[in-house]
């Protein structure tokens, strides 16, 4: 380098000529640019969320409203015999439908409602009538106001579509006071319907237990049995690197994989229980195993050799070092991994629809071997319905199963935080 | 039968044998001549409880499988089942009706011709009923007896329960190797009975696809079982259209979480991608059809593109996009995190701006972890069920135009198996041929990605 240029160099960087300055701004230019384009991204994903949030909230807040009716009805003068024994029997309801409360209830609706209106009552009213006595049968000498569940036509009409005569009946209801959009408690107790006025979720989500309880009990003993033996006991050989590369390479397999799976083995082996939480259960634990196996191995490796030296130097044998020491420090990092495998199992929907748990089910299922459907798949089903009523109850079931996945979710990171442990 | 019942008598036989054994081994232990016992009495407990247990665990689960054919064969073998017509639809259902009642699942026959069949499915039933319970009690009875004589002070009950432990340990890890030998063989099976009916070459090269589950199952049409379409639409809308929004949006993600933003803001930040993460497919797929579709019509509507369907390939890649924007953002945060600080600070040491270190430096050195995250998070892609089942059509259609309907491998999937053909019909047995191809090629891209990665692993350490 000649001396002339070393000093241009000089030159430049003490007085920042005018090219250098322009080149600099155009440097921090990019920066700028480059730390909002991520800014973008990370705003972008987060709004997304919102926005998917704040569209099932506004939808499902209707989900768990329904425009129902206001009946006076004076039961003292109805007749029905008020016998505390026969209301607690099982048969209840078939007592009062012969002492005539479906007539009862339709007598008082037309009387405040007028004809065209009372039609309008949905079907099933003086069941939920029957269910209100039955829980306390001192309504039977009373005169109180009921609020009975409007037909799906009429609810459409108050929320502002369907036919123009059920709308203008809406009105004048409205407008005499006597409809309402009233908050439905029976939502979460009530199973599928076709009227979305009469649809609950109860069915639902208690087939969702029934199959996490199967998925749960198959898929933890399993999976931590086979993490143990992997991390702990296995030698270094061919067989286990076989292990280890089908569980690896099943925790990628496409979940609809495992439903093809349950449809050709587990439908030919127990043909007789098609659609029931325990196939479903079946099926998904071989999903979860893969999650349970990866993230017990990982939870068992933490656990520090000085602990097993440490046991093993007291004379404890290998099996009696793992499930005295390993195992229960190791706990609540499996719990982790169960909790948040079991939190993808809650929300599948593909590997059911291929067992045949895409049913209609109007009783909820009463054991592992009844016919059962789980909260993603009535959300999937409901979700078909052209019905504005089940476009709300869909966005409810929505936030329902979105709290559960939430709550176990947080039970997930408590656990993590309460047990983490720095060795 | 109930299998609750069965497994409660093998627990409580094993029960019986656990104390029995424990109290016995004490009893050793007080004697005064014996001394010490080689392994301490809890361990002769379980021994005899192992011995007791494990048999019986394999009887009950080979008794579920094996009873209800009994059954049926000694209902069958009836007088009753003579008037039964041959062997086919028809007598499974007659049967299955005959079978509910007897259990009491069902409170009546729909079929008159029904009725005859259930007293003797009901005889059959308390029958086998009494058998398996009676065999249960028998092994468990003859198995414990056996174990619990051989318990002596000098017995080394413990490395004996210890042994059976392992070998439970190793059957459980094998449950991995069956799930994977049993996704095989029944793909395979199911696959090579379809392409006996269809030539694989006019699957795996026809481009029409329109499988009629209607017709003649003998004489299939091979041109209408061309799987192109369904190829070409699942890698449309999963690794192209998915993939332009979730790469870009993904990256950027990591990087402004790892590079710029600051500790608190990273703290919210992080979980709510996570949050992202976690959303059920279905409520995705319910976004994509009910909101994101609408949308994506009008909008087209608006800037004149006629014909826009609201069941596009759009819809679908896009949510889908977004489903995928938290994995490829955690995998790129892994491998960004794994090259060293000290090629970073070199970077910034000789003058470079943040984002140039990140463009020149980290990413580049961390491609190979992106790659491997790009293809795991494809693979996931192409997997994907329930986005596509409820916001991409079904109707199979070759084109580039993302507005157009199409359909994916996955959706075809479910469509030929929850319709109503019968499981003989190449139409059904398509769905096992789709799904062994998406297994190869998900399996495909997982393998290579992780040889990228442990490749890619091995360079800094």
């Amino acid at each position: 380098m000649t001396d002339a240029a070393a000093s241009e160099i000089t030159n430049e960087l003490a007085t920042r000529s005018a090219a250098f300055k322009a080149r600099l701004q155009k440097r921090y230019a990019a920066e700028r640019r480059f730390k909002f384009l991520g800014l973008f991204a990370v705003s972008f994903s987060v709004a997304v969320l919102a926005m998917l949030l704040v569209n099932m909230a506004i939808n499902g807040i209707g989900g768990f409203q329904r425009a129902e009716l206001a009946v006076p009805v004076d039961f003292a003068e109805g007749g029905i015999a008020a016998d505390p024994a026969a209301l607690a029997r099982p048969d209840a309801l078939q007592t009062l439908e012969a002492q005539g409360l479906p007539e009862i209830i339709e007598f008082y609706a037309q009387e405040s409602l007028g004809e065209e209106a009372a039609a309008e009552l949905s079907g099933n009213a003086w069941r939920e009538v029957a269910q209100y006595i039955i829980a306390s049968p001192a309504l039977l000498r009373e005169k109180t106001t009921l609020w009975l569940p409007a037909s799906a036509n009429l609810a459409g009409g108050y929320d502002g579509e369907g036919s123009l005569e059920m709308r203008a009946l809406a009105e004048r209801l409205e407008a005499e006071g006597k409809i309402d959009k009233r908050f439905d408690g029976g939502f979460l107790a009530r199973s599928d319907a076709t009227d979305p006025q009469a649809a609950g979720i109860w069915g639902a989500l208690k087939g969702s237990m029934l199959t996490m309880i199967v998925t749960l009990l198959l898929a933890f003993p399993i999976g931590v049995m086979a993490a143990l033996y992997l991390e702990e006991y296995a030698p270094k050989n061919r067989w286990t690197d076989f292990i280890e590369l089908s569980i690896n390479n099943l925790a990628a397999v496409p979940s609809i994989i495992f439903g093809l799976l349950g449809l050709a083995v587990f439908l030919t082996l127990f043909p007789g229980i098609r659609s029931t939480p325990i196939i479903g259960g079946m099926t998904l634990a071989l999903m979860t195993l893969p999650v349970i196996v990866i993230s017990g191995r990982n939870a068992i490796k933490a656990v520090p050799p000085s602990i097993r030296d440490g046991a093993l130097a007291v004379g404890a044998s290998p099996v009696q070092v793992v499930f005295h020491h390993v195992l229960p420090l190791a706990l609540p990092g499996i719990l982790t991994g169960t909790i948040i495998g079991m939190a993808r199992a809650l929300g599948e929907t593909a590997p059911l629809l291929m067992v045949g748990m895409r049913l209609f089910v109007s009783t909820p299922p009463d054991g592992f071997t009844s016919p059962a459907t789980v909260l993603p798949m009535q959300i999937f089903l409901w979700s078909d319905e052209v019905d504005r009523g089940f476009v709300e109850r869909t966005s409810a079931a929505i936030i329902i199963l979105l709290l559960f996945l939430l709550v176990m979710n947080g039970l997930a990171i408590y656990l993590r935080n309460k047990f983490e442990k720095k060795w | 039968m109930s299998p609750a019942i069965l497994l409660l008598l093998a627990v409580g036989l094993g029960l019986a044998g656990w104390i029995s054994a424990r109290s016995r081994a004490w009893a050793f232990r007080r004697d005064e001549n014996v001394g010490r016992l080689a392994a301490l009495p809890v361990y002769h407990a379980w021994y005899v409880a192992l011995w007791v247990i494990v048999p019986l665990v394999a009887f009950i689960s080979l008794w579920l499988i094996a009873s209800p054919y009994l059954v049926e064969q000694s209902v069958l073998m009836s007088p009753a089942a003579s008037d039964l017509p041959a062997a086919g639809f028809q007598r499974d259902t007659l049967l299955r009706e005959a079978m509910a009642v007897a259990n009491g699942t069902s409170p009546g026959v729909f079929n008159e011709a029904a009725k005859p069949l259930i007293e003797p499915f009901r005889e059959a039933l308390s029958r086998y009923n009494l058998i398996g319970i009676l065999s249960t009690l028998i092994i468990g009875f003859l198995c414990g007896t056996w174990a619990f004589l051989r318990l002596k002070p000098d017995f080394t009950a413990r490395t004996r329960v210890e042994k059976t432990v392992m070998a439970v340990l190793l059957l459980a890890s094998l449950v991995a190797i069956l799930t994977t030998l049993g996704i095989v063989a029944s793909l395979v099976f199911e696959t090579f009975r379809f392409f006996g009916m269809v030539s694989p070459i006019d699957f795996l090269f026809g481009t029409e696809w329109g499988p009629d589950p209607m017709s003649n199952p003998q004489n299939p049409d091979p041109t209408r079982f061309g799987a192109v379409p369904l190829f070409w639409g699942t890698i449309f809308i999963g690794a192209i259209i998915a993939m332009i929004v979730a790469i870009p949006l993904g990256l950027m993600s990591a990087i402004y979480l790892t590079q710029y933003a600051a500790p608190r803001v990273r703290s919210w930040l992080k979980p709510a991608l996570e949050i992202l993460a976690g959303v059920p497919t279905v409520v995705y797929g319910y976004f994509a059809a009910l909101t994101v579709a609408p949308f994506i019509r009008d909008l087209a509507a608006m800037i004149g593109i006629s014909g826009a369907s609201s069941e596009s390939a759009l819809a679908a890649g896009l949510v889908m996009g977004v489903m995928i924007i938290p994995f490829v953002s955690s995998m790129a945060d892994d491998s960004i995190a794994a090259v060293p600080q000290a090629m970073r600070d070199g970077s910034l040491a000789m003058g470079a701006t943040t984002s140039e270190t990140i463009k020149r430096v980290l990413v580049p050195a961390a491609l190979p972890g992106i790659v491997a995250g790009i293809m795991l998070a494809i693979s996931r892609a192409i997997g994907e069920t329930m986005i596509v089942v409820m916001a991409a059509s079904t109707a199979a259609n070759l084109s580039a135009n993302p507005l157009d309907r199409m359909t994916t491998v996955t959706v075809q999937i479910v469509k030929m198996l929850t319709g109503e053909g019968s499981f003989d019909h190449p139409a059904t047995l398509s769905a096992f041929a789709l799904g062994f191809v998406l297994f190869l090629v998900t399996l495909g891209l997982n393998f290579v990605a992780l040889r990228v990665v442990k490749r890619f692993r091995e360079a800094y350490d």
